[in-house]
């Protein structure tokens, strides 16, 4: 998909820049939560999105740096059965995640009040409140900062995907030929590395808002502290007699959607498949773990009062027999 | 052996061995290795599952070492003592216990440590384990015990 700038996408930039200047004020309030540190958190509005897709060439403009350059001919990798995963030549794909893009709109046709209506949705990393891609990471490529956001660190990533195959909706995306593995046993660890939304964490390090929020000529999304966001959230779906997806997904994410249909609906006619997240109802992946960890707590205990019970019972049997 | 003892070796062997296979499951290997594609090992690489099974028995390890412990320090070191190999073993095993404890603690919510504290966690995890796989095969084949039991020793020694 090549990017056309019509003419009303020309007049809507003009309103959008004069409108920034408008909003310097709430950006500078929200830029001040930004940089305190506190978890954040996007309110998606999915009713004022109009599909222009400013957001997803202002974040490829934006995050360009972060894009792997890789090496090639690849390493043979071991078993021949491991594939290479290649987006290097495909860097203008738009209509899906992968390595280059981190961020792009869905599609879903469905009835308003009667009326037949195309949906247009940003999806990227949700930002769980307990991300598994970080969490179960096994080398602690994958992180979390303070303020919630999730993110990769290319210089360590090794590529083996696990990041992908425990998110509820498969964000990180791999590129082969870049990367750590490289430099230890290409032909049989490692496969690149993962690549994901990272919340623009550099630019909200500096206070700035991320690229796709900044460049929106609607402005789809809002940022702020986690519970102000969630807050406005609801008042939201509220008022627009609407739906929440992301506050509970996963055990809670710092990404809500707010929709006017139901998404189920959504998730029912939108394209899902690689690199297209679905809109299912997600349960709280690290929540079996988390529960079992108290079992590690009173394992000690268990233990402890095992042996005593064994130390009892063998003295009692022992003054048995001595006095009988 | 004492049938006690028996019943230990059985169970320590069990949760050695599934600790062992669970926790390399945590990296992606079985399945680009299809192992898990053997009938039967499919769950290999599911990482839920066996990350479960990491919890479950390093729960039942730290009830085991623990039982020891109490058992040991009941029995008093004249009556039954660690060897020199059993107390190496027992040095590793706490440091996989307290680097996987710290691990569980860091994957409730929350960001407790910082992300390079996260990656030496996990490659000490890695490091104890292996010296431990290693250690334990040098003390198989040698029939290096965990314990001896120095008035035993000295009473069967002069009987025989
Ligand atoms: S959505 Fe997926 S990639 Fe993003 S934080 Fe959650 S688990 Fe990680
Ligand atoms: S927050 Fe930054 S990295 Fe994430 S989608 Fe927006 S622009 Fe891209
Ligand atoms: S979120 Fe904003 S910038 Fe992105 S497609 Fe929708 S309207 Fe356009």
């Amino acid at each position: 998909m090549k990017r056309i700038i019509t003419r009303r996408s020309f007049i809507k930039g003009a309103v959008t820049a004069a409108c920034s200047i408008a909003s310097t004020s709430s950006f500078a309030r929200a830029a001040s939560a930004l940089k305190s540190g506190e978890p954040i958190a996007t309110l998606l509005d999915i009713s004022k999105c109009v599909g222009c897709q400013e957001c997803v060439y202002a974040c490829k403009e934006s995050n360009q740096a972060k894009y792997p350059k890789p090496e090639k001919p690849f390493p043979k990798m071991y078993p021949s059965t491991v594939k290479a995963e290649d987006w290097s030549d495909k860097t203008d794909v738009v209509d899906r995640l992968t390595p280059y893009n981190w961020l792009y709109i869905q599609s879903a046709t469905v009835e308003i009040d009667g009326e037949s209506r195309e949906l247009t949705i940003p999806r990227r990393c949700m930002h769980c409140q307990n991300p598994p891609c970080v969490k179960l990471c096994p080398w602690g490529s994958a992180i979390q900062l303070d303020n919630g956001i999730s993110r990769i660190d290319s210089d360590t990533c090794l590529g083996g995907a696990k990041c992908q195959t425990v998110c509820p909706w498969l964000i990180p995306q791999r590129q082969t030929g870049v990367g750590l593995y490289l430099d230890l046993l290409p032909a049989f660890a490692g496969n690149g590395v993962m690549y994901k939304c990272d919340r623009c964490y550099n630019k909200i390090a500096e206070g700035e808002m991320p690229a796709c929020i900044e460049a929106c000529p609607e402005n789809v999304q809002t940022i702020g502290p986690r519970d102000e966001i969630l807050k406005q959230a609801y008042e939201l779906a509220v008022s627009m007699n609407g739906y929440i997806y992301g506050d509970k997904e996963n055990g809670g994410t710092n990404t809500f959607y707010v929709s006017p249909v139901p998404f189920e609906k959504i998730n029912e006619v939108i394209e899902k498949g690689k690199g297209k997240p679905h809109f299912e109802a997600v349960a709280d992946t690290m929540k079996t773990g988390n529960n079992l960890a108290l079992s590690m707590v009173v394992a000690p205990v268990a233990g402890v009062a095992a042996a005593f019970a064994k130390f009892y019972a063998t003295n009692t049997n022992r003054d048995d027999k001595k006095n009988s | 052996m004492a049938l006690h003892e028996k019943l230990i070796t059985y169970i320590y062997t069990t949760i050695f061995l599934f600790l062992t296979i669970t926790g390399f499951a945590q990296m992606p290997i079985f399945k680009r290795y299809h192992i898990a594609d053997i009938p039967g090992l499919g769950w290999l690489a599911e990482f839920y599952i066996t990350h479960a099974m990491h919890y479950i028995f390093g729960a039942v390890l730290i009830g085991l070492v623990a039982y020891l412990l109490v058992e040991q320090i009941a029995a008093g070191k004249h009556e039954k003592r660690l060897t020199k190999s059993g107390y190496t073993k027992g040095v590793m095993l706490i440091g996989l216990i307290v680097t996987g404890g710290l691990m569980v603690f860091k994957n409730l919510s929350g960001t407790p440590y910082s992300p390079i504290i996260v990656s030496i966690l996990d490659l000490t995890h890695l490091a104890f384990c292996m010296a431990l796989l290693f250690y334990s095969t040098f003390t198989l084949i040698t029939k290096k015990g965990w314990v001896r039991y120095p008035i035993k020793d000295i009473v069967t020694k002069r009987i025989f």
